[in-house]
């Protein structure tokens, strides 16, 4: 044990990359997933279309090709994008597309009988998502946004591809240094699995909290 | 610098090429992911707690840990047991046993679907265990999970560029090749985002038509 | 009557794909009187509601409240289709009690009751809890006010959901099928808050059900309703017990009998 003590200061700085990816691309994918959630639900057919093209290209197309498109293409446009941004931005556009997935089947599970007891009540459509659909959305949403983080920390390892020092990076440096393989993965498939474990009971939490008093069964 | 048409014509036999070596790991990892996922299935009913409570273990462990990690310790690994992989045989299995722990999940919730009444008339029938999975159980709770399988073989489609890290010569890894000889990135790399998207796009519809076609209600996993 | 109709009709015509509804519909409805619709099911009573409540838009045929057309609008001296505004300043007028009660799960009875009246009508949050709380204890729940709906029962429900009507104070107030979804044995306190709402206040109340006794009991006249049309209007006496129609008759057989 104390041989796999001695490599974690080493990835140490690492694992703070892989954590600022991973809550950086999160914060942008939450921001794109409801922007492209509702905006799919759109009336208005310019918008609707533009989340349409957005979900599905970036669900379409492989994360690592959007990686390496955004790294080694977009230069020649004369864009230049440090390798963090380009791994934040690419993050949060892939994971954000399928968010917006869950976003749009979160509102749209909800019953339909919710937003005739709105109109019946006279409320405008924006009280209405804010007071009555948000808040039951919320709820559906949470479960499968928590599995959907867990993809996000996974995808960061990704970023290794374009020299950006995440855990992975610093692991596969490591073993070229020292060819302890064996030890090396092990402790880093285990720290991505405390992290995951960490994100998911996290998440747990804000779910109970969430639904603390009320569920939504047997009610409509 | 724009998009350079003839030079993206140019390269397409070569990558169309490439797509090959892409599509055959993705089939043969979904045909590996197949078989083990049913194995983890057994082995998390098995009466041993012990056994069962590894295997869930296993399939929580292989889920939450990247894929990527898991390729390179195939293939770095294995040469220290004395096993020599080539770069396509260890992506073809870190795939496959990625997956596999997805499918684990994919089959329990097809078979927990399966109302608890079914089991105790196969009982009351008295149909022997092989019977009731055979004749009862299995053919309620395969056809709801052949959709969730197919949006599970256009998953792995897309993770195959990661066999590019070991050098692996399916599409993105030539795309690459292209990219350091002819310094010119944008062509080669937009035409595979672009087969990824048209691939993806008609698989997707292809599973919705099974849906349809089948009646099939969502799963949920 | 010598006042002038509250909700007037005329014309009303509904259709789904080729399926119609409402035929050609006519009602006049006057202040505070208490109306109950019958009819065998599909005959158009609950859509001839939701079309009141603007949750469904009419094909053809004009609807006025006071005088003021509900999907109908002046603009210019021409009369164009409503927009949102007017459906909304229409709205205030018409309140509504759903056969599913449709109750907010994430909030507990007296937040059901009392946020519309605070986002909607303004009012502060102590005045609209207030307001909730007198209406809670009105229907006799005055104990439930912080349970959520998923503690209640079905009986319960539907009270919170009349009261949450009631808190926006509308002139006309439709129950569609109210007592429909409930146990048999929770039917009767529904029908109690509705007796007394019918006796001590002089709303207009437009009531679709299938609670014949009730209908009898309660109301100023009922309507018999058939494939999509009102095929006779009269008191409950004259309904109940000497129709003009055999259709009638027919209906009002089966459904006493069983």
């Amino acid at each position: 044990m104390s041989a796999l003590l001695d490599l974690i200061p080493s990835l140490l700085g690492g694992l703070w990359v892989t954590v600022q990816l991973t809550l950086g691309g999160a914060l942008l994918a939450c921001i794109l997933a409801w922007l492209g959630g509702l905006g799919k639900r759109s009336g208005f057919w310019p918008v609707r279309w533009v989340a349409i093209a957005y979900i599905e290209v970036f669900r379409g197309t492989s994360a690592l090709v959007q990686l390496f498109w955004f790294f080694y293409g977009l230069p020649l446009f004369g864009i230049h994008l440090a390798p963090m941004w380009a791994g934040i931005l690419v993050l949060g556009l892939n994971i954000g597309a399928y968010g917006a997935e869950i976003v749009r089947g979160g509102i749209q599970s909800i019953d339909k009988g919710q937003s005739e007891a709105c109109t019946a009540l006279n409320l405008t459509p924006f009280q209405q998502f804010r007071f009555v659909l948000l808040p039951q959305a919320l709820v559906r949403i949470l479960p499968p946004a928590g599995n959907l983080l867990i993809e996000l920390l996974k995808t960061t390892a990704l970023v290794s591809l374009i020299t950006l020092s995440d855990l992975t990076f610093k692991g596969m440096i490591l073993r070229a240094e020292t060819l302890r393989t064996a030890e090396i993965f092990a402790l880093l498939l285990l720290i991505y699995f405390g992290l995951a474990q960490l994100l998911a009971f996290l998440v747990r939490r804000i779910e109970l909290r969430l639904k603390r008093g009320w569920h939504m069964e047997g009610t409509s | 610098m724009t998009f350079d048409w003839a030079f993206a014509w140019s390269i397409m036999p070569q990558l169309l090429w490439a797509l090959r070596i892409t599509i055959l790991a993705t089939f043969l990892g979904m045909g590996l992911a197949t078989v083990l996922g049913l194995v983890w299935v057994l082995l998390r009913r098995s009466p041993w707690r012990i056994v069962a409570w590894t295997a869930h273990y296993a399939v929580e462990f292989i889920r939450s840990t990247p894929i990527l990690v898991q390729i390179y310790f195939l293939f770095y690994m294995m040469p220290e047991f004395g096993l020599r992989l080539s770069p396509m045989v260890a992506g073809v299995l870190a795939l496959g046993i990625h997956y596999s722990a997805y499918l684990a999940e994919v089959y329990r919730a097809g078979i927990e679907s399966i109302p608890k009444g079914q089991w105790e008339a196969a009982r009351a029938l008295n149909l022997n265990p092989v019977q009731t999975w055979q004749r009862i159980i299995l053919p309620q709770a395969f056809p709801p999970i052949i959709p969730v399988m197919g949006n599970y073989l256009v998953a792995m489609f897309k993770d195959t560029p990661m066999l590019s890290a070991i050098t692996v010569l399916e599409l993105l890894q030539t795309a690459k090749i292209i990219g350091s000889e002819s310094f010119r990135y944008l062509e080669p790399l937009t035409i595979v985002g672009a087969l990824f998207l048209l691939l993806s796009l008609l698989a997707a519809q292809a599973v919705r038509w099974v849906e349809r076609r089948f009646d099939l209600k969502e799963l949920n996993v | 009557m010598s006042t002038a109709p509250i909700v007037s009709v005329r014309g009303l015509c509904k259709r789904f794909g080729t399926h119609e509804v409402l035929k050609e519909f006519d009602m006049d409805i006057n202040p505070g009187e208490k109306l109950s619709i019958i009819g065998p099911s599909g005959s158009g009573k609950s859509t001839f509601l939701r079309i009141l409540m603007t949750l469904e838009k009419p094909n053809a045929g004009t609807i006025e409240i006071e005088g003021k057309g509900l999907w109908h609008m002046e603009r210019g001296g021409k009369t164009v289709p409503a927009d949102k505004k007017h459906l909304r300043a229409m709205r205030t007028q018409v309140g509504m009690v759903f056969q599913h009660f449709n109750l907010f799960p994430h909030m507990t009875a007296l937040q059901n009751v009392a946020m519309a009246p605070k986002q909607v009508l303004g009012l502060t949050r102590d005045e609209a809890n207030e307001r909730g709380q007198d209406l809670l204890e009105r229907v006799g729940l005055g104990d439930k006010l912080d349970a959520h709906p998923n503690q209640l029962s079905g009986g319960q429900k539907q009270r919170v959901g009349i009261a949450r009507a009631l808190a926006m104070q509308p002139k006309v107030m439709l129950f569609d099928e109210v007592t429909s979804a409930l146990d048999p044995e929770l039917v009767g306190e529904v029908l109690g808050v509705l007796r007394e709402l019918a006796h001590e206040t002089d709303m207009t109340m437009l009531l679709v059900t299938h609670e014949m006794r009730f209908a009898q009991e309660i109301s100023d006249r009922v309507a018999f309703m058939d494939h999509g049309q009102v095929l006779e209007l009269d008191t409950p006496a004259n309904i109940f017990t000497n129709p003009t129609l055999a259709r009638t008759r027919e209906f009002l057989n089966a459904v006493l009998e069983s």
